[in-house]
C-alpha cells in the first residue's frame, strides 16, 4: 500500500535526475537569501552553478549543529518571516534551542510525507491513532498528527503523560496505531499490567515508534508485551520532523528515506569523507525541497548505513539501517566507544532482566568506570545470593565479550530507575571532561 | 514439614530495612524469625511470619520484590553436638545447606534452627528416619 505511488515508486534514474533538479534551486535559493550559506560557499570558493550532479554534492561545505545555534534564532531562514506559519524548536539540553521554521507548503510537504510513513508501517484511513508524542514546541506531537489527517485517520491528539489516563483511553476508544517513544511504550505496557490491563484485549495493530534510538531485541519485547507490530520511524527538527524515513511494515528491514525531498550521504565523523554503500558513519542529509530553513548537508550525528537495493514493498528510496546512535550519545570509556543502544540488546537478552537500565560513567583517578544499574525482575528474583551473583556477572561478561569494556552491573529493585514519558534518559556522565 | 519463608530484595541504601519493618508493622504482621544475606550492593532479606500471604501482597503492593521459599524447620538439643549431628547426617546423604539461620524461640528447651536444602524433600524423609523433630509451620508462625 502507498499513499503516493507514483513518488514512492518513482524508477530511480527518474527520481536522482528529480533530486539534482531540487538541488540546484535549493542551491540558488540559499546562496540568495541566508547570508551564512552565501559565506560558506564563498569561503570555499563554490557556486552554486558548479553542482552538475549529485556527485558534485560531495564539493559542498556541511551545516552542524552548532551553526544552527550561532544563527539562532532566525538566521538560517531562507524565508521572509510573513511566509513561516509554524516555528519549532529542539529541546536545546545544552545550551540555546535550535529554532526551524515552516512556510505552508513546508507544512503540506511535511504531512504528506507523515502520511506515507504511516501507510507504509500499516495504518490507514479508518484507523484511531492514538497520538502520544508530545505537542508542542518539539516536532513530534503536531508532525505526527497532521500526516494522521492527511491520511483521513481519525487522530487522539493525546500527548504524553498521564500514563493511566493514556491507557483507559486506548481502551475506551478503541485506538488502533498507537505513536509514542519506544521507551514510553514499554512504560505504558508495564502500568497496563499493573492496573490488570491486558494488551492483548485492546485493539492496537500497529505502533510507530521514534525519537530515540531502540534495538532490534526491544522491538521484540515491545511486540510482545504490547500485542503489535512495533514499527521504527526517524525524524530529526533540524530536517523536518517525524516523518523523514520510516520502515515498510512488509519488510521491517531498514528506514525508507522519502529521496525525492532528502538526499542522505553516510560520512566518516572524523574525516568527513563519503563513505560507500553499506558502510556504517553519521548520516548527513540535504533537504531538497524546504523553503522555510532548507540545510545543505546538515550532519544529524546519527550513526547508521545506507542500501539502494530494491525493497520487497516496491518502494524505490533508499533505506539507512536501524540507527545505532547518535554520534554525541556516544560513550568513550577507556578509549572504547559504547552506544547505549548497544547494551540495551545486550541486556533485553538476558532472560529475567528488565528493559529499563542506566549507565552510570565516573571517573576514579585516571581510570574511567562504567556501571550498569539493572532492575531485578520479579520472575528472577531468587532468595539465593550466588544466583543474583551469577545474573550480574553474565551481565559483565556478555558486555565485556560484545563490547569489549569491563562495567560493574548493579542489580536494583524493580521500578526504581527513572521512567521517562518522553526521552529516556539513559545515561548519567559524572566525569568532568 | 515444610515451613514457608519470604525473601526480599533490598538494594543497599539506608533506610529500606526500616521501610519493610514499618509496612509489615501497620499490616499487622509479626516477624517470627529472620536473616539478612548481604552483598555489597544488595541483600536478602528471609523472613517467617505469622500471615506469609498477607506479608507478600502488602510488600508487593509497595513495590518490593517478594518469592516464597519452602524451609524446614528442625529442633535441635541444646547440648555441644547437637546441631552436628543433624549435619552430618545430610552430608551422608549428600544433601546440601544453601543456607540456615537460627529462630528466636525455643521449643521444648531445644533450639529450633531453619534450614534450606537443595532437595527439600529428600532431607525431610533422611530427617524423618533419623528421628530428628521437625516443626509444622502452623506451630511455628504462631510460637
Amino acid at each position: 500500500m502507498f499513499f503516493n505511488e507514483e513518488f514512492e515508486t518513482l524508477p530511480r534514474p527518474a527520481l536522482e535526475a528529480l533530486q539534482l533538479k531540487r538541488l540546484q534551486s535549493t542551491l540558488e535559493r540559499v546562496y540568495n537569501n541566508v547570508p551564512f550559506y552565501k559565506a560558506s560557499f564563498d569561503a570555499a570558493g563554490i557556486k552554486p552553478a558548479i553542482v552538475s550532479s549529485l556527485e558534485d554534492l560531495q564539493k559542498l561545505p556541511f551545516t552542524t549543529k552548532q551553526d544552527m545555534r550561532d544563527s539562532y534564532p532566525y538566521g538560517l531562514f531562507a524565508a521572509p518571516m510573513d511566509e513561516i506559519v509554524r516555528i519549532h524548536a529542539s529541546s536545546g539540553t545544552t545550551g540555546k534551542p535550535t529554532v526551524v521554521g515552516y512556510t505552508k507548503k513546508d507544512i503540506a510537504v511535511w504531512s504528506e510525507l507523515m502520511a506515507r510513513s504511516f501507510v507504509a508501517a500499516g495504518a490507514h484511513k479508518g484507523d484511531i491513532i492514538h497520538n502520544a508524542y508530545g505537542y508542542g514546541l518539539f516536532t513530534g506531537g503536531l508532525g505526527a498528527h497532521y500526516g494522521a489527517e492527511l491520511l483521513g485517520a481519525s487522530v487522539i491528539p493525546i500527548s504524553g503523560g498521564n500514563t493511566k489516563r493514556q491507557i483507559m483511553i486506548m481502551q475506551d476508544f478503541g485506538s488502533t496505531v498507537l505513536t509514542c517513544t519506544p521507551s514510553y511504550s514499554l512504560f505504558m505496557a508495564e502500568e497496563a499490567q499493573a492496573e490488570g490491563i491486558d494488551f492483548k484485549n485492546l485493539k492496537l495493530r500497529v505502533g510507530i515508534f521514534g525519537a530515540e534510538p531502540w534495538s532490534e531485541s526491544m522491538r521484540a519485547e515491545i511486540e510482545r508485551k504490547l500485542n503489535l507490530s512495533a514499527i521504527d520511524i526517524y525524524g530529526l527538527s533540524e530536517i523536518m520532523g517525524p516523518g523523514v524515513a520510516i520502515e515498510c511494515i512488509e519488510a521491517k528491514r531498514g528506514l525508507h528515506i522519502w529521496e525525492d525531498h532528502f538526499i542522505p550521504e553516510i560520512i566518516n565523523p572524523e574525516t568527513g569523507e563519503r563513505l560507500p554503500e553499506g558502510e556504517r558513519g553519521e548520516l548527513v542529509i540535504t533537504t531538497i525541497t524546504k523553503q522555510g530553513i532548507p540545510l545543505i548537508r546538515y550532519r544529524t550525528r546519527d550513526i547508521t548505513s545506507l542500501t539502494y537495493e530494491p525493497c520487497i514493498c516496491g518502494r524505490s528510496h533508499a533505506r539507512i539501517t536501524r540507527m545505532s546512535g547518535r554520534s554525541d550519545d556516544m560513550l568513550i570509556i577507556r578509549g572504547v566507544n559504547v552506544f547505549p543502544s548497544q547494551i540495551e540488546a545486550i541486556l533485553v537478552g538476558i532472560e529475567g532482566i528488565e528493559p529499563h537500565y542506566m549507565l552510570i560513567v565516573d571517573r576514579v583517578g585516571t581510570l574511567d568506570t562504567l556501571t550498569v544499574q539493572v532492575e531485578v525482575s520479579e520472575q528472577l528474583f531468587s532468595d539465593e545470593i550466588k544466583v543474583l551473583q551469577a545474573l550480574s556477572r553474565r551481565v559483565e561478561k556478555e558486555i565485556k565479550d560484545m563490547l569489549g569494556v569491563t562495567c560493574m552491573a548493579k542489580l536494583v529493585e524493580p521500578k526504581t530507575i527513572q521512567r521517562s514519558e518522553g526521552k529516556a534518559k539513559r545515561v548519567i556522565d559524572n566525569r568532568n571532561l | 514439614m515444610k515451613v514457608e519463608q519470604i525473601s526480599i530484595f533490598i538494594e543497599n541504601k539506608s533506610g529500606r530495612l526500616a521501610e519493610i519493618t514499618r509496612i509489615l508493622g501497620e499490616a499487622g504482621i509479626n516477624i517470627r524469625a529472620l536473616s539478612l544475606a548481604d552483598t555489597s550492593d544488595f541483600g536478602i532479606l528471609r523472613l517467617i511470619v505469622n500471615n506469609g500471604a498477607k506479608a507478600t501482597s502488602v510488600l508487593k503492593e509497595n513495590g518490593f520484590t517478594v518469592n516464597n521459599t519452602e524451609v524446614v524447620a528442625v529442633e535441635v538439643p541444646d547440648r555441644p553436638g547437637g546441631l552436628s549431628a543433624i549435619l552430618q547426617t545430610l552430608d551422608r546423604e549428600a544433601i546440601n545447606v544453601e543456607y540456615m539461620y537460627a529462630f528466636v524461640e525455643r521449643c521444648a528447651g531445644n533450639a529450633v534452627i531453619i534450614f534450606r536444602f537443595d532437595e527439600t524433600d529428600k532431607a525431610i524423609d533422611v530427617l524423618k528416619n533419623k528421628n530428628f523433630n521437625m516443626l509444622e509451620g502452623s506451630r511455628l508462625y504462631n510460637m
